[in-house]
C-alpha cells in the first residue's frame, strides 16, 4: 500500500501502485484542483508538483510519488508562505493565484490549475522569466477559452510581486 | 476601457471582479466530475470500432461475469423504460429529404466510429472499461461513405444501409434576380473552396451524474451541458416522466463551444440507468470519446461565383455548398444554413442564390462549434472579394469599402429571413468605419514598404483582412427571476447556462446596478431547472442579450417594489429614496433608512397586518423579455503573416480586431470572449484538422495529433471597440461569444495569399498546415 505526502500531509493510499496519481488525488484524497483533460499528459490540466517539479499527474503512477512531496493547487499558497517563513497568508493564495484573479486570466477555469502549477514551477527556478521563457513553459498547456495572453500577463505580474 | 456606453452606471460597463474566479482559482469549483455520491456506479460505453456495420448480436456475458460489474445495458434493456428509442432533436426545416434520428443505443446498425452500443456499469471506471472490452459485439462490416461530395454521386454506397441516398437535406437561400444579374455583369469570379473545421475541445469533456431520490421520486441529473432546460424536456419526454420528477443541474462547465448544446445518447443512458439500478451513476467522457462521440464541424465544399460591375460593386453571388452532415441529425441543418446566411451579410448584395446540399457520411454528426458555419460563409465571400480585387486592380480594402453596408442605410433590411422566418434587418453600426479603424491600427497603408523591406531580406510577409456581420441574441426570450430574500440577500435565477463566459458575473452586474451596487450581496444560479421554470440556454451568442435584458427588466421592477414599500414604511416619497449597498435610504439624509432585509421582511407580511405599499407581497419579479429580432454585431480583422517558403510554416506577426457589439456590459469580459474566438480561429486556420482515413476511421484522436493553439503560437492581438447600441433591447447590447472566430480564417487566407502573390499562390482551402502550404506553392510554381 503506497504512502504519499500531499500538501504536507501523509496519506495511505488504497489504489494499486500503478494507478495514475491524478485518480488518487481526486478520488481518494478529494483534491479536485488537478483536472482530467486528456489522460495522456497532453493538455496539462492535471499538473501537480513532485518535489517542486511539474508533472502530469494523469501519467505518473502513484508509486512514483512515494517518498516525494506532492503539491497540488490546494496546497500551493500554503507551501509558498511556508517556504518564505511567513505566516500562512490569510487568503492562502499563492501570488500567482492572486494575479490570475487580478488579470482575469481564467474563463471556464478548467485549464487554470495546470497553468498556475506550470507557472509556479517556472518561477521557482526562474524568478524573472522573459516572455519567451513563459511561453516555452506553457507550450504544452492547452486552453480552449483562449486566455493565453492574459495568462502570460498574470505570470509576469506575479513574478514582479514575488521579487 | 471606460464605461462610455453606460455613462451614469456604477456597475454595468465596468470591469468588476468576476464572481466565478475565487472558487476556480482555488481549485474548489464544482465541475461534474467533482460530484461524488455514496454508492456511485461508473459507466463505460461499448462503442463501434467500425464506421459502418450491421450488428448481428451483442453478448454481454463476459462482462457480466466480472466481479464489480453491475449491469450491461443495451437498447433492448432500455427500451421498456423509454417512450421512444430515438432522439428526436432535429430543429424544424422544410429542407429535410430524410429523417436521421439517432438511436439511444445502436442495436442493428452502427454508422460511425464511436457510436455507443452498450453501457457497462461497475464499481469503478477501471472495472467498467475492462468489462466493456469483454462485451462481444458481432459485426458485419458494410460499405462506408467517407466524403460528403462522393456521398452525393450516383452509385455511392449509403451511410445508412436502408437509405435510398445520402442526401439529408437540400434548400436554396435566394433573393433577387441572380440569373439576370450574372447575365448582365461585366465581371464574374469563381472559387472552388474546401473549408474544414474540427471539434470543440473544451478542456472539460462531457459528463453526467444522475441520482434517483426514491423518497421524492425525483431524478437529479448534473450535466455538463449548455442547455439544461432542453435536456430536462427531452429527458421527461423520452422517459415519460413529469417535469417535477426530473431536475437537470449544470454545475461549473469547463467550456462549451457548441457541442455541449446537443442532447446525446449518453444523457439518456445515464439518467435511465440511475433509475433502473437505484444507484447514483456517473459517466465522464474521456478525450478519445470526445473525438469520436462528441459532435463536431467538419467539411464544406463551396463552388461560388461573384458578379461585379467595373468598379467592383457586387451585383450578385451564387453557388452551391455541399456540407458534411455526419451520420445523424443531432441538431439540424443550421450549420450550412448559418454559413450561407453569414456569407453576404456585411455587404450590399443585390441578388443572391446559394444552394445547400447536406450529405450523410459515416462520421460523427455535425452540429455547431463556436461560429456555427459563419466562419465558412465569411471565408467564401472574402475569397471572392480578394479574387475580384486582384482582377480589377483594386486594393482589397477598397473593394470591401465600396460594398460594405454603409452607416447611412441603417437599419438595413436585407431580403433574407432567419431560420425561424424572422426578417434579417441589420439594426445598427458603421461597418466601413470599423474596417478603417482596423486598417489604420494595422498600418495597412504602410504595409507595402514593410513588405518591400522584408523581401529585400528574403522574407515573405503579407497582410489580409476580412469583415463579418453576426446575427446575435437569438430569441425569443430567456427567463430571469430576481428576489430579495428576508435576509436581504438577492437571489437571481435564470434559464441561461454558464460555461465559462462569465454569465453569473454579467447577471450580477445588471442586477446590482439597480439594487444597491453590492455584487457580493447577489447570488446567481444558472442552469438549474428547479430554480428557473423556463429556459433556453447557451448558444447563438444570446445570453447577455436575452438573459441580460430580462435581468435588467426584473431588477428594475424589484427596485420599484423596494422603493414603494420603503416609502410607505419611512413615510417619505419613493422618489427621494435610493438603494445603496444593502440599505434603502433617504437621499441627502443617509441616516434615515432601512435595510433591504427590513423591507423584505415587511413585504413578506405577517398574518393580520397590512403589507407596506400597494404592490402586493414579496420583493420579487421574473421576466422573460421577448426579443425576436436578432441584433447584428460586426467586425473587421486585419492579419499580418510571414510565410517560410522553405518549411511552409506560417507565423502571424500581428492581428488587429475592430468590432462593434453595441454597449459592453463588462469590457474585459468582452475582450476575453473575443480573444477566445480569435485563438479558436487561428487554430482553425493553421492547426486544427479532424482527420479520417478513406474508411472513415478517425486518425486524429489525441491532442498530440489534433493541435490546439498554445501560448507559443498566440500573436500580438489588438482589439478595438466601436459601440453602436442596438435599438432592439433596453441595454443596447449585442452578443459577442462567437464573434472572434468568424473572420480569422478568411483574414489569414487573404494574408497568406498576399505574402505569396509573387508566386501566384491562390488559397482556396483551410486549414493551412505547412505541408498544405508547400503543396499550394508547388502547384502554383509547377
Amino acid at each position: 500500500m503506497p504512502q504519499i505526502t500531499v500538501n504536507g500531509k501523509k496519506h495511505k493510499v488504497a489504489a494499486a501502485p500503478d494507478t495514475p496519481l491524478l485518480y488518487v488525488l481526486r478520488n481518494e484524497l478529494d483534491l479536485h484542483g488537478p483536472k482530467f483533460g486528456c489522460g495522456l499528459g497532453q493538455c496539462g490540466a492535471c499538473t501537480v508538483h513532485l518535489d517542486g517539479d511539474q508533472v502530469r499527474s494523469c501519467s505518473v503512477p502513484v508509486s512514483a510519488a512515494a517518498g516525494k512531496a506532492v503539491t497540488t493547487l490546494e496546497g500551493l499558497g500554503g507551501e509558498y508562505a511556508k517556504a518564505r517563513s511567513v505566516a500562512v497568508l490569510e487568503s492562502h493564495l499563492h501570488p500567482l493565484q492572486q494575479s490570475f484573479i487580478d488579470e482575469q486570466a481564467a474563463q471556464c477555469g478548467y485549464c487554470t490549475n495546470g497553468m498556475i502549477m506550470a507557472a509556479a514551477a517556472l518561477l521557482a527556478k526562474t524568478p524573472q522569466p522573459t516572455d519567451g521563457d513563459i511561453r516555452e513553459a506553457l507550450a504544452d498547456n492547452l486552453c480552449r477559452c483562449g486566455s493565453h495572453l492574459r495568462i502570460l500577463r498574470a505570470i509576469k505580474s506575479a513574478a514582479k510581486h514575488m521579487a | 476601457m471606460t464605461a462610455s456606453g453606460f455613462p451614469n452606471s456604477r456597475v454595468i460597463g465596468h470591469d468588476v471582479a468576476r464572481v466565478e474566479d475565487e472558487a476556480l482559482i482555488r481549485g474548489v469549483g464544482r465541475f461534474v466530475d467533482d460530484i461524488v455520491l455514496p454508492g456511485m456506479l461508473h459507466v463505460a460505453f461499448v462503442r463501434s470500432p467500425h464506421a459502418h456495420a450491421a450488428i448481428l448480436g451483442i453478448d454481454p456475458s463476459g462482462a457480466l461475469g466480472m466481479p464489480g460489474v453491475h449491469a450491461v445495458l443495451t437498447l433492448a434493456d432500455l427500451a421498456p423504460h423509454l417512450t421512444d428509442t430515438r432522439l428526436v432533436v432535429a430543429m424544424p426545416s422544410p429542407s429535410y429529404r430524410q429523417q436521421l434520428h439517432r438511436p439511444v443505443l445502436a442495436d442493428r446498425e452502427v454508422v460511425h466510429v464511436g457510436e455507443p452500443i452498450a453501457a457497462v456499469l461497475a464499481d469503478s471506471r477501471y472495472l467498467a472499461e475492462d468489462a466493456a472490452a469483454l462485451v462481444d459485439v458481432d459485426y458485419d462490416v458494410l460499405p462506408v461513405v467517407a466524403d460528403c461530395v462522393a456521398a452525393l454521386e450516383p452509385g455511392s454506397p449509403t451511410a445508412h444501409r436502408d437509405a435510398s441516398s445520402n442526401l439529408v437535406a437540400e434548400m436554396t437561400v435566394e433573393y433577387g434576380d441572380v440569373a439576370a444579374a450574372f447575365a448582365a455583369a461585366p465581371h464574374r469570379f469563381r472559387e472552388r473552396l474546401w473549408i474544414h473545421r474540427g471539434g470543440s475541445h473544451s478542456m472539460e469533456c462531457r459528463g453526467l451524474v444522475a441520482v434517483h431520490d426514491v423518497l421524492e421520486d425525483r431524478l437529479t441529473v448534473w450535466s455538463s451541458t449548455q442547455m439544461p432546460h432542453a435536456a430536462h424536456r427531452l429527458l421527461c419526454d423520452i422517459m415519460g416522466l413529469g417535469e417535477r420528477q426530473i431536475r437537470v443541474v449544470t454545475p461549473d462547465v469547463g467550456g462549451g463551444f457548441g457541442p455541449k448544446l446537443i442532447f446525446y445518447p449518453e444523457d439518456v443512458v445515464v439518467a435511465v440507468a440511475a433509475r433502473l439500478l437505484g444507484r447514483p451513476v456517473k459517466w465522464i467522457e474521456d478525450r478519445r470519446e470526445h473525438f469520436v462521440a462528441t459532435t463536431q464541424e467538419r467539411d464544406q465544399y463551396w463552388d461560388v461565383e461573384l458578379a461585379t460591375d467595373d468598379a467592383g460593386r457586387v451585383l450578385g453571388v451564387r453557388g452551391l455548398l455541399v456540407h458534411d452532415h455526419g451520420a445523424w441529425t443531432a441538431r439540424g441543418v443550421n450549420v450550412p444554413q448559418g454559413a450561407v446566411a453569414a456569407m453576404p451579410l456585411a455587404y450590399v448584395v443585390p441578388a443572391y442564390s446559394m444552394a445547400i446540399k447536406a450529405a450523410a457520411t459515416n462520421k460523427v454528426p455535425v452540429t455547431p462549434v463556436r461560429g456555427a458555419g459563419q466562419p465558412q460563409g465569411v471565408f467564401a465571400m472574402e475569397r471572392l472579394l480578394d479574387s475580384a480585387a486582384r482582377a480589377l486592380g483594386l486594393d482589397r480594402a477598397e473593394i470591401r469599402r465600396r460594398n460594405l453596408v454603409p452607416a447611412e442605410r441603417m437599419p438595413y433590411a436585407t431580403p433574407m429571413r432567419t431560420r425561424g422566418g424572422i426578417p434579417v434587418v441589420l439594426d445598427s453600426g458603421d461597418y466601413p468605419r470599423c474596417q478603417q479603424m482596423a486598417l489604420d491600427r494595422a498600418d495597412w497603408a504602410g504595409f507595402t514598404a514593410r513588405q518591400q523591406a522584408a523581401r529585400a531580406e528574403g522574407r515573405y510577409i503579407g497582410i489580409g483582412l476580412a469583415n463579418y456581420v453576426e446575427g446575435t441574441g437569438r430569441g425569443p426570450y430567456e427567463h430571469v427571476s430576481v428576489r430579495i430574500e428576508p435576509s436581504g440577500r438577492i437571489f437571481v435565477a435564470t434559464g441561461a447556462a454558464a460555461m465559462g463566459q462569465s454569465t453569473q458575473t454579467m447577471l450580477a452586474q445588471i442586477v446590482a446596478e439597480q439594487l444597491g451596487a453590492d455584487m457580493s450581496n447577489i447570488r446567481v444560479v444558472t442552469g438549474d431547472t428547479a430554480a428557473a421554470p423556463l429556459g433556453i440556454g447557451g448558444s447563438n451568442s444570446r445570453q447577455a442579450v436575452l438573459a441580460g435584458n430580462s435581468a435588467h427588466a426584473a431588477a428594475i421592477r424589484v427596485r420599484e417594489r423596494v422603493l414603494e414599500a420603503a416609502s410607505q414604511m419611512l413615510e417619505v416619497a419613493a422618489a427621494d429614496l435610493e438603494i445603496e449597498g444593502q440599505r434603502v435610504r433617504l437621499k441627502g439624509a443617509e441616516e434615515v433608512g432601512l435595510t433591504l432585509s427590513q423591507v423584505a421582511r415587511a413585504a413578506a407580511g405577517q398574518a393580520g397586518f397590512s403589507l407596506p405599499g400597494q404592490a402586493g407581497p414579496g420583493l420579487a419579479a421574473s421576466e422573460e423579455l421577448v426579443i425576436d429580432a436578432m441584433s447584428y454585431a460586426n467586425g473587421s480583422a486585419v492579419v499580418e503573416v510571414e510565410v517560410d517558403i522553405g518549411t511552409g510554416a506560417i507565423t502571424i506577426r500581428n492581428l488587429v480586431f475592430a468590432h462593434d457589439c453595441g454597449r459592453a456590459l463588462h469590457p474585459r469580459i468582452v475582450d476575453g470572449q473575443l480573444m477566445g474566438g480569435i485563438a479558436h480561429g487561428i487554430g482553425n486556420a493553421l492547426y486544427e484538422f479532424m482527420a479520417y482515413d478513406e474508411n472513415a476511421q478517425p486518425v486524429t484522436t489525441t491532442l498530440a495529433e489534433y493541435l490546439l493553439v498554445t501560448a507559443t503560437e498566440m500573436p500580438p492581438v489588438t482589439i478595438l471597440h466601436m459601440e453602436s447600441p442596438t435599438p432592439l433591447n433596453p441595454l443596447g447590447i449585442k452578443g459577442v461569444g462567437e464573434a472572434g472566430v468568424i473572420p480569422i480564417g478568411a483574414a489569414v487566407a487573404s494574408a497568406v495569399e498576399h505574402a505569396l502573390s509573387s508566386f501566384g499562390v491562390r488559397v482556396n482551402r483551410l486549414p493551412l498546415s505547412p505541408v498544405d502550404l508547400l503543396g499550394l506553392l508547388n502547384a502554383a510554381t509547377a
